[in-house]
């Protein structure tokens, strides 16, 4: 009996966890892979460091609300006014530098709305008692209409940003532009936080089985609060970054972005009921859907059918799943 | 005798909305002692036991703990002070391991940022290895239910409680684990540990308990050395009416015949494992045993056509039916009820009337192709006065309903549709003695009047009880049939724990018989 025991116990942690979660990654890296192979032979653009280096930075931006997504899907939530709150704290940074602020400090406050949008969230959510999705539907529609408000309608116009705030979002290391650094740093930081930090354990528990958690004496309410408030300060991060990049601040930027971001996170594996998901398997997410976008633009695809593909990958990634688990139980 | 009590509950009172869960009760747990807390389902018992865990605060009355007031507002506070509470329904996080759950407290209440998995392992392997050798690096999703139980059980282990409160804990353990478990009950209370225990199997209290109180609708009424008492005694305090009677009357040996109502031949429904072959008499009840997970549910949802068969026959009436969907079954008059009510029997969030009428609905649909409401109604009212089910009134929210009551409707829902055969997995599980009664003499007067009717049950006294005859299921397998007169606790558990395998001859032999 206890041989048995012995003989399972090495390799301690997460066995099985792991052996799942690394499944699903390792499926998606395979197929990432065997797209990539193709696409070399159909386009001799693709396996250049330019074509690269323009996929990571279009999914680097959103790869940091993908983060903060993913944890809120572990905890059982969903966010879809991110989209918004990337817009929101453009606008406001954007705004409040045209008020004649510092562009940092102005930063500051455009990320420190964002998370009070998550905040009032988080206050529906865990006190009044709403659910997330209708929450952050009230939110992304209020969000919007607020930076509508704020410009006016019309773009802000941010050319006069000093050049030592430009360089976040266009300078570069070399080769390496800072935005991917920043990028790989956050997601480096929160997927570390994520498999190992006592406090986002709480977060797989809560998500899990919320009454469980409870009994264990978890404050569950907490947990969603803060975590509602970390993604949207992280969509508050991305927005000032995005300022940062285009020297602008448009009222529409980031409409859709939200279903994009969840598409991603639950093609890494993150589950829609809570409890599970990881931020390198939504990261792959977030890169597969990239290396389709930029194969489909090298092969000439029209854009009218980029987006009903992208549809057709995240609902097979999803059956995929469904059957794996459904064969495993 | 206050000098030996650790925990003194004096005068609760609890409402919820307009109902009154507890009047003014009290409780008194010795030190070292095993207490048995009896009562029917809405007795009282798991709010009291959720009061003392700090899940629920009273409205009323006063907690002492070791001769000190205490006020227990959370549970975390509860485990502070050392009381752990083993829930009846069970709550784990199913993504997470088995060493995760287990020390979810202490996880909560860790300074350090960082996890030490190895750690978490090796301290969750040692409470884990009291009960049995699961693996705790497993996730909790991959166990069986009993195991589980088993972990929800190692969890409270874990807190290092002075008070240790099982809401019945054998609910879903089989006969050899529940066994395991009282040893360990037993170790724990030399220990000096206090242990609460609800169950509403009375040869487990009898067996195992010290003391027995008693509650009905929400109030005290005794408390008893269980030395002092005889299991009827205190059925008869948690009814408050005599039951003379705990199992019906059994199908008379003149009245028996071999005409088959629902034949199976040669059904084969687990991969590996070769076909089954048995017949329902006319008139009988027919009890299938075996451990959990031994194949009993998975035999009976084959042959109602919920899980594909890879062979075999079925004959209703000696009439061969094809049965390739549920539909199919319900069709030929052969109804199914699962063993876990509320996540597969019962739609809880509808009224008694719509759960009533979901298994036929064309049935209760006027030509235009709109719900008769009226019938729906005449139906409802009719099944629910006919079994004596205890509501609000049809229109009543199934949720609201105690246990008992539900299984009643899912029960009358069978009967909507006339069947011929109803198969029932655990018909009285989680189910007070009183509806437990009423739910036996249903049955038994379905069989009097021609309906064949087969249980599936864990528990041995009532398969004994109820059953004319017992099918044993071992490893997919019928390994055994006893008759009315061959019932034993025993005879059953050897055949279902494979240490005896009636050869396929006798049974034959019996069968002709």
């Amino acid at each position: 009996m206890d041989a048995e025991i012995k003989a399972s116990a090495p390799g301690l942690g997460r066995r099985n966890g792991l052996r799942l979660g690394s499944m699903r990654e390792a499926g998606l890296i395979a197929i990432m892979l065997a797209l990539c192979i193709a696409m070399t032979f159909a386009s001799p653009h693709f396996l250049t460091w330019g074509n690269f280096r323009a996929m990571l930075m279009s999914f680097s931006i959103e790869g940091i609300v993908v983060v903060g997504m993913t944890i809120l899907l572990i905890v059982g939530g969903i966010d879809l006014s991110v989209g918004s709150v990337v817009c929101f704290s453009m606008v406001v940074s954007g705004a409040l530098f045209l008020m004649g602020l510092d562009p940092w400090t102005a930063s500051l406050i455009g990320i420190g709305a964002s998370a009070l949008v998550g905040a009032a969230m988080g206050f529906f959510v865990t006190v009044i008692g709403l659910n997330h999705f209708i929450t952050s539907l009230a939110a992304m529609v209020i969000v919007r209409g607020l930076c509508l408000v704020i410009t006016k309608g019309t773009p802000l116009s941010l050319f006069t940003l000093p050049p030592g705030f430009k360089a976040i979002g266009q300078g570069s290391f070399g080769n390496v532009p800072y935005v991917i650094v920043i990028f790989v740093v956050v997601v480096a930081i929160f997927d570390f936080l994520l498999r190992r930090a006592t406090a986002f354990r709480k977060v797989f528990y809560t998500g899990s089985n919320e009454k469980a958690a409870q009994f264990s004496g978890i404050k569950t309410k907490q947990v969603k609060f803060w975590v509602t408030v970390l993604c949207s300060t992280l969509a508050g991060f991305a927005g000032v970054i995005y300022m940062s990049r285009f020297g602008a601040a448009t009222p529409t930027f980031g409409a859709g972005m939200e279903l994009n971001i969840i598409a991603a996170a639950v093609i890494g594996g993150a589950s829609l009921n809570g409890g599970s998901g990881t931020i390198f398997g939504a990261i792959l997410g977030m890169a597969l859907l990239s290396v389709v976008t930029s194969s489909l633009i090298l092969l000439d695809v029209s854009v009218y059918w980029q987006d009903m593909i992208k549809g057709c990958i995240l609902l097979a990634a999803v059956s995929i799943d469904h059957f794996l688990h459904s064969r495993k139980s | 005798m206050t000098a030996a009590a650790i925990l003194e509950i004096r005068d609760i009172s609890k409402s919820f909305g307009a109902i009154k869960a507890l009047t003014g009760v009290g409780f008194t747990l010795r030190r070292g002692e095993i207490h048995a807390l009896c009562g029917e389902n809405g007795a009282g018992k798991s709010t009291l036991m959720n009061i003392i865990a700090g899940i629920v605060q009273p409205d009323e009355g006063t907690i002492r703990l070791e001769g000190k007031d205490v006020t227990i507002a959370s549970p975390s506070a509860a485990q502070r002070l050392g009381i752990g509470l083993v829930h009846q329904e069970i709550a784990l996080c199913q993504d997470a391991t088995v060493a995760e759950n287990i020390l979810m407290a202490a996880i909560n209440n860790r300074r350090a940022p960082l996890m030490n998995f190895r750690r978490l392992n090796s301290d969750a392997q040692k409470i884990m290895n009291l009960l049995a050798p699961i693996p705790v690096d497993t996730p909790v999703a991959d166990l069986s239910i009993s195991n589980q139980q088993l972990v929800e059980i190692a969890k409270a282990l874990a807190l290092e409680c002075r008070v240790l409160m099982l809401d019945e804990p054998t609910a879903a353990l089989t006969e050899t684990e529940a066994r395991r478990l009282f040893a360990i009950v037993r170790d724990l209370k030399a220990r000096g540990i206090s242990i609460v225990y609800i169950s509403h199997r009375m040869a487990e209290i009898f067996n195992l308990c010290d003391r027995v109180t008693v509650f009905r609708d929400g109030r005290y009424v005794a408390t008893d050395l269980i030395a002092s008492v005889t299991p009827s005694d205190v059925v008869r305090k948690m009814v408050g009416r005599e039951i003379t009677q705990l199992y019906p009357q059994k199908l008379s040996p003149e009245r028996r015949t071999d005409r088959p109502v629902l034949s199976v031949a040669d059904l084969a429904y687990r991969e590996g494992c070769d076909g089954v072959s048995f017949a329902l008499r006319a008139g009988e009840i027919l009890g299938i045993g075996g451990l959990i997970g031994a194949g009993r549910s998975e035999m009976v949802q084959t042959v109602c056509g919920l899980r594909p068969k890879l062979s075999g026959s079925v004959e209703l009436n000696g009439e061969p039916v094809s049965i390739r969907t549920y539909s199919d079954a319900v069709r030929a008059g052969l109804v199914y009820l699962s063993e876990d009510r509320k996540a597969s029997g019962l739609f809880l969030d509808l009224s008694v009337a719509s759960n009533i009428s979901a298994l036929d609905l064309r049935k209760l649909t006027t030509p235009l192709g709109l719900l008769d409401r009226r019938a729906e109604a005449r139906q409802a009212t009719d099944l629910v006065e006919r079994h004596g089910v205890r509501m609000g009134g049809i229109e009543a929210q199934v949720s609201t309903l105690s246990g008992g009551n539900q299984q009643k409707v899912a029960i009358a829902r069978l009967l909507s549709v006339g069947p011929k055969v109803v198969i029932l997995d655990e018909p009285t599980r989680g189910v007070d003695v009183g509806a437990k009664v009423d739910i036996h003499r249903l049955l038994r007067d379905l069989a009097d009047r021609g309906v064949g009717v087969i249980v599936i049950s864990s528990e041995l006294p009532e398969l004994i009880g109820l059953s004319d005859r017992v099918l044993v299921i071992h490893e997919g397998a019928v390994v055994g049939e006893l008759g009315a007169d061959e019932l034993t606790e025993e005879a059953i558990m050897l055949l279902a724990s494979g240490v005896r395998r009636q050869s396929s001859n006798a049974r034959q032999a019996q069968n002709v018989a």
